[in-house]
């Protein structure tokens, strides 16, 4: 039986332990029937043509995992942002761990999924929101919904700003040989508000991992959202994050992706307009090696006048590594005074990495100011003579350029404490113990 | 301190240097003048390392030391270095974290520990300001939207703050306005002791009128065709280069 069958089949039994009377059910119902339909994505599909899950879905993941699997927190503390105090919502092996959180409901709600889903406070907004920007014809989308009933719920308030960041956490043991978890976090942002979220899929141990998480963000007018995914996995986990987001008027998000980690990666990043003045930001640093594999798809959708997207990305890829860069942006025929950039720049320090990168532009207004630039290029030859000739030994003069290169992104993180914490992670990937923010 | 051995050395086929001799002891400040072409910028690159350049035969030593085998930073870690004729821009790097990057590594290569941070503060400061530089241009980016006389002002800087024993000034005084040249030069003036050497690269005069050489050598294609006193940095201003290559014909 392939993943696929399983997965049908588990989702039977599955649906009988949640209550099949819950208005989930229909959405849950309607989801598995679309992936039956479609399957998982393979390369003939023009959106998946550089990433190939085969390997991947060889593996005999199971989809249930053991409950009650704990870890204490002075062995995963490294990987929370610790030097500053925040929300946590945590998970292990998908499944909510209140000993590793700190959740609150003093103004604004930073808890679990499952336990809004529960709530009858929370059902207006579950209904209004849950399932609503996801593309529902998107078969992995489906899968993370049909059975997902974990992950993290994030409501602000109209005019609150979030008084800490936030961290989404979720850990893999490594208990069970072959896991596949389906995260789903909803983070609704209220008029006039302000939240800064981080979000990381961290497995602990050599077992293979499969994660198809679903994030959907809803930023109300005036909203500012700063979202920070940390990718920076063990070499067998695997990540598919499917993130869509929906944005009012003059509301402002930033989706920050930081992929280092993994072995195979594929983020689907979507925004949505719905109103003018919108501002959208989509950086990412990716610094991989060995064979690697990160794909970044991501998706702007102007449909409204006076709006801007800036897309800012840098890889770094050595060894056998492969990147995907595949950017569309469309601007639809209202979306007159739209300013859409895009960026992808990108280094290949070895003959055998490689990178696609395919900007994809579609523009049905006349009035409107788009450009797209990839550049793929190797290390500058003066620029590391200059640095050795003052000292700085080549690994080290390897590593600052590469941090000089990345540095436009890591400028964009608005936490201290986590642009640190980026700053090492890139450090330690290349190997040096030099500090670059001095 | 710096011995020149008969070096010969091309970039791809083109041999660019055909056989170069030149001995600087401690304490002395040579010239090396030539027209465009003549090898002097490729001379200045090999003995700092650049390995885009073949060394075909010949050897370079300092104090005794073969620097042949050695990689460019290891020859920075020896005290060589060289003030680039086009310094290179490094966007998100700061010229303080650079500094403070070149200096500690060099320490480290030396056995040293990292140099404290007040103290870095404190050697900053003193530097700076014997060059002139406004403390706000050491935060910004090396090099980044520097003037062409900032950034060669930066070069002797860094120079300052890492205080070689050899100094190679690459057409430090081209791009540089009158003001600048005074205090480029002031600087390497003040920096010129009897424990280090000073090998200047130009073009024109001008420079060695602030910047008093004991010794010009003429480079004309490859080879260093005539040395002499600071006189010679006169005479070639006011002659200019033919009757040299005359000479060398006759």
């Amino acid at each position: 039986m392939d993943l696929k069958e399983k997965l049908i089949s588990s989702f039977m039994a599955f649906e009988e332990r949640l209550d099949v009377h819950s208005e989930l059910h229909d959405v849950r119902t309607s989801a598995i029937k679309n992936f039956e339909n479609k399957g998982f994505p393979t390369k003939k599909d023009e959106a998946w043509k550089y990433t190939s899950l085969n390997a991947l879905l060889k593996n005999d993941f199971t989809v249930f995992p053991k409950k009650e699997n704990s870890i204490q927190y002075s062995d995963v503390k490294k990987y929370f942002l610790h030097e500053v105090d925040t929300y946590k919502v945590v998970f292990i092996d998908g499944i909510f761990s209140s000993y590793l959180s700190s959740t609150t409901h003093e103004g604004i709600d930073v808890c679990l999924m499952s336990s809004a889903l529960n709530k009858p406070k929370y059902k207006m907004i579950i209904d209004n929101y849950y399932n609503q920007i996801a593309n529902k014809e998107e078969s992995l989308t489906s899968l993370n919904t049909a059975f997902a009933t974990e992950g993290a719920y994030i409501n602000i308030p109209k005019s609150k700003v979030a008084d800490k960041p936030i961290e989404i956490m979720y850990f893999s043991t490594g208990n069970e040989s072959a896991l596949m978890v389906q995260p789903r976090n909803l983070v609704i942002v209220g008029e006039n508000s302000h939240v800064q979220i981080i979000e990381r899929h961290q497995s602990l141990t050599e077992n293979p991992v499969l994660t198809n998480s679903v994030t959907e963000i809803f930023a109300q007018k005036r909203a500012i959202v700063d979202f920070y995914k940390i990718q920076n996995d063990k070499l067998t986990a695997n990540l598919i994050d499917n993130t869509y987001v929906s944005q009012k008027q003059e509301s402002s998000v930033a989706v920050n992706t930081f992929s280092f980690g993994g072995n195979l990666t594929r983020n689907n990043l979507n925004f949505y307009h719905f109103g003018e003045r919108i501002v959208s930001y989509l950086n990412g640093i990716t610094i991989i090696g060995e064979k690697q594999h990160v794909d970044h798809y991501t998706l702007v959708q102007h449909a409204t006048p006076n709006c801007e997207s800036h897309q800012d990305y840098k890889g770094i890829f050595s060894d056998r590594s492969t990147g995907v860069f595949n950017g569309k942006i469309f601007v639809e025929k209202e979306a007159q005074k739209t300013n859409a950039f895009q960026k992808s720049n990108n280094i290949l320090l070895s003959d055998k990495a490689t990178i696609n990168a395919k900007p994809q532009l579609e523009i049905f207004a006349d009035d409107v100011k788009c450009s797209h630039g990839c550049t793929i290029g190797q290390l500058d030859e003066t620029a590391m003579f200059y640095m050795q000739q003052r000292g700085i030994p080549q690994k080290e003069a390897k590593a600052l350029l590469m941090y000089a290169f990345s540095n436009a992104v890591i400028e964009s993180i608005k936490i201290p404490e986590l642009k640190q914490r980026i700053t090492k992670i890139i450090a330690n990937k290349l190997g040096v113990k030099i500090g670059f923010d001095l | 301190m710096l011995s020149i051995k008969n070096l010969h050395a091309s970039i791809g086929d083109k041999e660019i240097l055909k056989g170069i001799n030149l001995e600087v002891k401690a304490g002395e400040i040579h010239a090396i003048m030539g027209p465009n072409g003549a090898g002097k910028s490729t001379l200045a690159s090999i003995i700092a390392g650049n390995e885009n350049y073949e060394v075909t035969s010949g050897e370079i030593a300092l104090d005794g030391e073969d620097l042949s085998e050695l990689a460019p930073e290891e020859r920075a870690h020896k005290g060589v270095f060289l003030s680039f004729q086009y310094p290179v821009e490094i966007p998100g790097v700061s010229v303080t974290n650079f500094i403070r990057t070149a200096i500690n590594e060099t320490r480290k290569a030396n056995g040293q520990e990292e140099m404290p941070a007040n103290e870095m503060l404190k050697v900053i400061r003193e530097k700076s300001e014997l060059l002139e530089i406004d403390r706000k241009f050491l935060s910004r980016s090396l090099n980044e939207g520097f003037s062409g006389g900032e950034k060669k002002r930066n070069e002797i800087f860094q120079m300052a703050m890492l205080e070689p024993k050899l100094a190679i000034l690459d057409e430090t005084d081209s791009g540089l306005d009158i003001d600048a040249l005074r205090i480029v030069a002031n600087g390497v003036n003040k920096l010129k002791s009897e424990k280090n050497a000073i090998v200047v690269i130009t073009h024109y005069q001008r420079l060695l009128d602030y910047i008093v050489p004991d010794f010009v050598h003429v480079l004309l294609n490859g080879k260093i065709v005539k040395s002499g006193d600071a006189s010679l940095a006169l005479e070639l201003e006011e002659k200019g280069y033919d009757w040299i290559k005359q000479e060398q014909e006759a």
